[in-house]
C-alpha cells in the first residue's frame, strides 16, 4: 500500500469515452426533450472528466480549471435549454421533439 | 492497488448508473440514476486527485443543475394528477438499485477518509494552487464564464416568461 499503483491513464480516457458514447446514443435514441437534456449532461461530465485526466496525468492545475468552465457552460446550458422545453411544452403540449419539427411559414 | 480497485469500482457505478439513466422510461427515475451517475464521478475525481473538482461536481452538477431539473419535471405534472404520478413513480422497489450504488459509494469515500493519503494518486492538486491559477493567468477566462452565466441568466429569464405563449394565436 506504501507503493501506490497510479491509475493509467488511458483507462481515464477509455471511462470519459464510454460515458461520452452512453450520452451521444442518449441523444440520438431518446425523443422526449427531458431526456435529451440529461443526456447532453452525461456529455459534459465525460468532456470534463477528460480534462480532469489530463490536469492528473500531469500533476497540473489547468484540467480543474477547464472543469470550471466547463461546469459554468453546462449550468448557462441547462438554464436556456430548460426555458426552451418549457416554451414547447406550452406551444405542444408534449415533450416530445418530433412534434417541434417544423419552422413557421 | 487500493486505489485502482477505488477507481474501478467507481468507474463501473458511474458506467452503470449512466445506462440506467439514459434507458428509463420515467423522467423521475432517469434523474436518480443521473445523480448517481454524477456522485460516481465525483468520487473518481477525488481518487485522480482533484479534491476541488469533486466537491464542485457534487455542489454544483449534482446539487444545483439536477434541482433545475427537478423543478422542471416537477411544473410539468401539477395538481392531483402530480400527486397521484409521484406515488406512482416513486414505489419502494424502484430505490433499491439507486440506494444500493449510493451506498457502494458512500463505502468508498468512507474508505478514502479512513485511509491516509497513500491511497490516493500520486499528485493531488489542492484547491489552493487551482485558485491561484484561475485568478492568476486565467482571469480572462473567468470573466467570460461570468458573462455567459448572465447571458444564460438574461436568456433563462426571457425564455420563462409567459407572454411568449400569447403570440401563438396572433402571428403564428
Amino acid at each position: 500500500m506504501s507503493v501506490a499503483l497510479t491509475i493509467p491513464m488511458e483507462h481515464g480516457l477509455l471511462l470519459a469515452a464510454v460515458l461520452f458514447s452512453i450520452g451521444l446514443l442518449g441523444v440520438m435514441v431518446r425523443r422526449n426533450i427531458i431526456f435529451i437534456l440529461m443526456s447532453l449532461e452525461i456529455m459534459l461530465n465525460a468532456c470534463a472528466m477528460v480534462f480532469i485526466v489530463a490536469g492528473a496525468h500531469w500533476g497540473q492545475a489547468d484540467g480543474q480549471i477547464m472543469f470550471m468552465l466547463i461546469l459554468s457552460v453546462a449550468a448557462a446550458e441547462v438554464a436556456v435549454g430548460l426555458g426552451l422545453l418549457l416554451q414547447v411544452f406550452r406551444r405542444f403540449d408534449s415533450l416530445d421533439i418530433d412534434k417541434a419539427n417544423r419552422m413557421r411559414g | 492497488m487500493i486505489q485502482l480497485g477505488l477507481f474501478y469500482m467507481a468507474a463501473t457505478i458511474t458506467v452503470v448508473s449512466s445506462l440506467l439513466a439514459v434507458t428509463r422510461y420515467n423522467a423521475s427515475h432517469a434523474l436518480i440514476y443521473l445523480i448517481v451517475s454524477l456522485l460516481g464521478s465525483a468520487i473518481i475525481f477525488y481518487v485522480l486527485g482533484a479534491p476541488f473538482a469533486a466537491a464542485l461536481e457534487v455542489l454544483i452538477y449534482a446539487g444545483a443543475i439536477m434541482v433545475l431539473f427537478v423543478f422542471v419535471i416537477m411544473m410539468l405534472n401539477l395538481g392531483a394528477a402530480g400527486v397521484d404520478n409521484e406515488h406512482q413513480w416513486l414505489q419502494p422497489r424502484m430505490w433499491i438499485i439507486p440506494s444500493l450504488l449510493c451506498l457502494l459509494l458512500l463505502a468508498e469515500i468512507l474508505f478514502l477518509l479512513n485511509t491516509s493519503s497513500q491511497a490516493l494518486s500520486g499528485t493531488v492538486v489542492g484547491p489552493k494552487a487551482v485558485g491561484i491559477e484561475l485568478f492568476g493567468p486565467y482571469v480572462l477566462a473567468v470573466e467570460i464564464a461570468s458573462m455567459l452565466l448572465l447571458a444564460g441568466l438574461v436568456g433563462a429569464y426571457h425564455l420563462g416568461r409567459r407572454y411568449l405563449l400569447d403570440m401563438r394565436g396572433e402571428s403564428l
